[in-house]
């Protein structure tokens, strides 16, 4: 475990090493606040509760999350640490949940740092504070999905901006998955049962519960189990692709 | 100590390596010599658990790579080729994540990062981002990482390849001092390397060892070992005296300075007996100098003799 948290730690702090962080965050912060007011009307809304904020998050992750996990693998393919680190003492999986977890926490803080919103809003009214609790948790599991693919798709090349795109398409199926435009992708050739089962994967019919405060255990299941799942596959995709 | 059984890779349909099998004990240090691409990196990734071996096994201090990976990883110590390190830390963050995951702790911790800084000279540069170090330093923190905690067995992928010459003197240097106590293996494609650092050379082609034998052997193998050569004017004249001269297989005259090679049969030729035979015949001659065997011309030999059959 100790090795994980070496890497965890190593890899957190290379967000801040580089303007990355400061960059990513002040983008973030800015176009989380654009949504809410712009796009969601929370002012217009009168309501005392941060829906208008939830509501966009996945467009945000879908922009966000990719820049920030397509560097996690691809960078270290390109630069030959690669080699470095997987003979050091450590197991693929450490490494990979280490570097993950990294990402995760970045995004989290990012998260935590729209804690402003959450004080405007108890000001202005008397929101239910269990709800918001609920739903910040529900994104950062969101989140934590998104990454999860990205760093598959970036332990699949060493170019980020392949990784980058790659994962923002992949990322808008897996939002999108319950959505006609995506499931006639699959409908013309699977079973129904394969279409259903591909339905019930889209991240956003699974947040849209969480974004209105319920957070439905079976959500919260599904979202760990799409991070295990990509986690899975970035393994499989290093321990492919080592000799490239 | 590290062995290697039968190491096998494949890429697809090309064979990177093909059955390279050999033995390092402590005190040695055995210079893996080739053309790019004869299978040198392939083997080193095997043996340094980076790489899977298609077939055949590799042991370092008797851990099993792919068996007991963990424990063969703990006794080595690796330089990848090029030396990568993250280019946004410090030599002194990078160090430390190093000594994290390898389980150092406390005081053991600080004495062996003081011991590495210290011996890599690495003090001055601590807190600078390795991106802005020069290549010199960049290789002295790869070496830094790969020695950091005092393994018994080294495996370095061309340690001292785009350093200059003072840079390369002083990796020698330590890995001379290194290879005191420990097992050390290295690959390199300059050939003066193996002669002043390794204690056996390999030569290693199309993913086979062509020849294992210390420097003196190989050199040994080379037609200019106990050859004698000399300036002569008249270098017609000089090859005529010379020509049927006990103990002289034959000559060779160099294209740009003239200088004429005389090539010994069996034992060298006597650079006495040469000047001798010459002023008996009346041939003008100066920089009379006996030669020594010349790697270069020997690895040449190896590599494309096996190219070409």
């Amino acid at each position: 475990m100790s090795a994980v948290y070496s890497v965890f730690k190593r890899e957190f702090g290379s967000y801040f090493s580089t303007p990355l962080a400061a960059v990513f965050l002040v983008i973030f912060l800015a176009l989380a606040g654009a949504f809410t007011f712009y796009l969601g009307g929370f002012y217009e809304a009168g309501q005392a509760d941060l829906q208008p904020f939830f509501r966009f998050h996945p467009w945000l992750y879908l922009l966000l999350a990719p820049a920030v996990a397509m560097r996690l693998w691809a960078e270290e393919r390109k630069s030959g640490t690669l080699e470095l680190l997987l003979t050091l003492p450590l197991s693929l999986w450490q490494a990979v949940l280490g570097k993950f977890l990294a990402a995760w926490a970045f995004l989290g803080l990012a998260l935590a740092l729209t804690f402003p919103m959450w004080i405007t809003v108890a000001w202005l009214g008397d929101p239910d504070h269990g709800v918001i609790l609920a739903s910040y948790l529900g994104s950062w599991l969101m989140a934590g999905a998104f990454l999860a693919i990205g760093s598959a798709l970036s332990a699949a090349t060493r170019s980020q901006v392949v990784a980058f795109i790659l994962t923002v398409v992949i990322c808008l199926l897996m939002l999108l998955a319950g959505f006609p435009m995506a499931l006639d992708l699959v409908r013309g050739w699977a079973p129904q049962a394969w279409v259903d089962a591909f339905a019930g994967l889209s991240f956003l019919t699974h947040f849209q519960a969480i974004s209105r405060g319920v957070l439905d255990l079976r959500d919260v299941v599904f979202f760990l189990l799409c991070i295990a799942t990509w986690l899975a596959a970035t393994v499989l995709v290093i321990d492919l692709k080592k000799a490239d | 100590m590290i062995q290697a059984h039968a190491l096998h890779k494949r890429y697809g349909r090309l064979l990177a390596v093909d059955g390279i099998s050999f033995k390092v004990e402590p005190g040695e240090v055995l210079g893996f010599l080739g053309p790019n691409g004869a299978g040198k990196s392939t083997t080193m990734k095997m043996i340094a658990g980076f790489l899977a071996p298609t077939s055949g096994t590799a042991t370092v201090c008797g851990h099993d790579v792919q068996s007991d990976p963990m424990a063969a990883r703990r006794s080595l110590g690796y330089l990848p080729e090029g030396a990568p390190g993250y280019g946004e830390m410090s030599p002194e963050g990078f160090l430390g994540f190093v000594a994290d995951v390898r389980g150092l702790t406390g005081g053991r911790r600080r004495e062996r990062l003081q011991a590495v800084f210290r011996r890599l000279s690495l003090e001055d540069v601590l807190h600078q981002p390795i991106d802005t170090l020069s290549k010199g330093f960049k290789r002295r923190v790869g070496l830094a990482a790969a020695i950091l905690h005092d393994p018994p067995a080294l495996i370095l992928d061309e340690p001292t390849d785009g350093l200059d010459p003072n840079q390369k003197h002083e990796v020698r240097t330590l890995i001379r001092e290194l290879a005191r106590e420990r097992t050390v293996l290295l690959s390199t494609h300059i050939l003066e390397e193996v002669e002043a650092v390794c204690s056996r050379a390999m030569i290693v082609a199309r993913g086979k060892v062509l020849a294992d034998n210390t420097p003196a052997e190989l050199l040994a193998r080379s037609r200019f070992q106990g050859a004698v050569s000399v300036l002569a004017a008249d270098s017609i004249a000089a090859r005529a005296a010379l020509d049927g001269m006990p103990g002289v297989s034959g000559f060779h005259q160099e294209a740009g300075d003239g200088r004429l090679y005389v090539f010994p049969q069996g034992k060298p030729v006597a650079p006495d007996a040469v000047a001798e035979r010459l002023r008996q015949r009346g041939v003008a001659f100066s920089g009379l100098q006996p030669e020594r065997g010349r790697l270069d011309e020997v690895f040449r030999r190896i590599t494309t003799a096996q190219a070409k059959a």
